[in-house]
């Protein structure tokens, strides 16, 4: 397949973290603004330098303002669109273009909250909904988002029998990774039989089959490669990568065994010239147990109903054959309520050998894969050591 | 997560008071589009198949199938959610009763009911037969 003129044409410098599992009473601004810190001063720029910035907010409709102030930067461009958990690998696209247009040399992508250490009261949560009613699901009290996914899973096990005892793995498969990962939130040992008997939440989904819910931020620095190769001994190229949206509400999806990502997918293959047996390691939004069995089959790495069969037998463990979800996924490392900025971090942490005890061996290529909404949006991104 | 029970919010659009309404007066009707003449749900002021605004509201047949379900397991008692496919095509959320949660199956045949609840009507269904294999 031939690649895209634009493959490669900018590169991740710096990343950073903070307040990861418990914030200690930190707000969500200062977790974002000790992470975005900690990215810019790992990218050898100064805070002068950033003349992009993309974020938004699960809460503020003014978050990129409010962000840009708080830090001091007076961005020359700036974009904040609601894309969901998804957004933080949909803006690689955005910043690219915008890079590659001229608009600005230095983006800072940005997220966090804190959703353990300061719960949004019960009038916030109502203020959420009634900014985004849907008055034909709302009545039927779904535990949501958890009901919602769970209806998926239902139809692909009804579709293709994949089993709870194979969605189980792919949380204890997270468990184990996360085993290896000090900034993991949960890491005590789990079995599928746990998983399977932990207390049911809406079927077939048990509480293990659900991630986290912890404080984190993350922030990371792009800019055009050629920039790039001058500021960082180990730049991060985005070869490729491609964001889609099908519908807002469950009720809405045309099938619910076949997502977005089988776009988003295609446009980051299709932009990198790559295709999936090139990849050698992959990072996979989990905000589910049937998230990650669902994109590995519309990202094409097995066929459509295969992607139970695929994570059985510790395929997808350390050691495994498939490294997938090595910081221990949303399911056993973080997620503060969108968690895709994480994927992004943990892949260019592999890609510079920087993984210590979970690093895996000689990886050059990575996939992330982001998740927003009720499998509503996806994005992919393809990243590389090398051009 | 969050338990909204009120079927419409104070800025319940046209569309909304339209479909509620038919609803309260025991009438399920839905939009069907005067140029492609598909059915579509949730109600909207232009058809999401062909973009007309040449619209009627209309009664479906009150059959459908259920496409896919989830038991919602809450300590004051558990219900399902379920995704039901109309004979005449849109796919909406709604409720199974009047049998146990756990026979409620994928491929189930039902037909729409209109309860009266606590906080208005609202759109359920029953079975109306087995499950075809």
């Amino acid at each position: 397949m031939n690649a895209h003129a634009s493959r490669g044409s900018i590169a991740i410098l710096g990343t950073g973290l903070a307040g990861m599992g418990h914030a200690g009473g930190a707000t969500e601004q200062e977790i974002i603004a000790r992470a975005s810190c900690l990215a810019i001063e790992r990218s050898g720029l100064r805070k002068s330098d950033i003349d992009g910035i993309i974020t938004s907010s699960l809460t503020s409709p003014w978050w990129v303002m409010r962000m840009a102030e708080y830090l001091g930067i007076r961005p020359r461009f700036s974009d904040s669109t609601m894309f969901g958990g998804s957004a933080f690998i949909a803006d690689l696209k955005i910043a690219q273009m915008a890079i590659d247009a001229g608009e600005c040399e230095n983006v800072l992508i940005c997220y966090g909250a804190t959703p353990r250490s300061a719960p949004s009261s019960s009038r916030i949560n109502q203020m959420r909904a009634e900014l985004d009613p849907q008055p034909y699901e709302h009545p039927y009290k779904a535990f949501n988002p958890v009901s919602s996914y769970a209806l998926a899973a239902a139809r692909h096990m009804h579709e293709y029998g994949t089993t709870r005892r194979q969605l189980a793995e792919v949380a204890v498969a997270a468990r184990k990774w996360a085993q290896l990962n000090p900034d993991a939130f949960s890491r005590k040992p789990l079995g599928v039989d746990d998983v399977l008997n932990a207390r049911m939440i809406s079927d077939p989904f048990t509480a293990l089959d659900c991630c986290l819910v912890t404080d984190g931020a993350g922030a990371i620095v792009v800019t055009s490669a050629r920039r790039a190769k001058a500021l960082h001994a180990r730049p991060i190229y985005v070869l490729g990568s491609g964001f889609a949206h099908w519908h807002r509400q469950i009720s809405c999806m045309e099938d619910l065994t076949v997502t977005p990502a089988v776009e988003s997918g295609r446009k980051a293959f299709a932009q990198a010239g790559l295709q999936p047996s090139d990849i050698d390691v992959v990072e996979l939004y989990d905000a589910f147990t049937i998230n990650p069995i669902l994109f590995l089959e519309d990202l094409g790495f097995c066929r459509k109903g295969e992607g139970g069969a695929f994570v059985e037998g510790g395929r997808i463990e350390p050691g495994g054959a498939f490294p997938m979800n090595t910081n221990g996924g949303g399911l056993s490392c973080v997620h503060p309520g969108m968690y895709s900025i994480f994927l992004i971090i943990e892949a260019v942490t592999q890609l510079r050998g920087e993984g210590m005890a979970r690093q895996v061996a000689g990886a050059q290529t990575a996939l992330v894969h982001g998740n927003g909404g009720v499998l509503s949006s996806e994005a992919t991104a393809i990243l590389s050591s090398v051009l | 997560m969050t338990d909204l029970g009120a079927p419409q919010s104070a800025a319940a659009s046209a569309c909304d008071q339209r479909y509620f309404g038919a609803l309260a007066e025991g009438r399920f009707e839905i939009p069907r589009c005067l140029s492609c003449g598909r059915f579509h749900f949730y109600p909207r002021v232009c058809c999401p198949h062909c973009g007309s605004q040449d619209l009627e509201w209309a009664a479906p047949s009150g059959n459908g199938t259920v496409y896919s379900v989830t038991i919602v397991r809450r300590a004051e008692g558990d219900y399902t959610v379920v995704l039901v496919d109309l004979e005449e095509g849109p796919r909406l959320m709604s409720r199974v009763v009047d049998m146990p949660v756990e026979q409620v199956r994928i491929g189930l045949p039902v037909r729409a009911r209109i309860d009266a609840m606590a906080d208005g009507p609202l759109l359920v269904f029953t079975a109306r037969g087995e499950v075809r294999a």
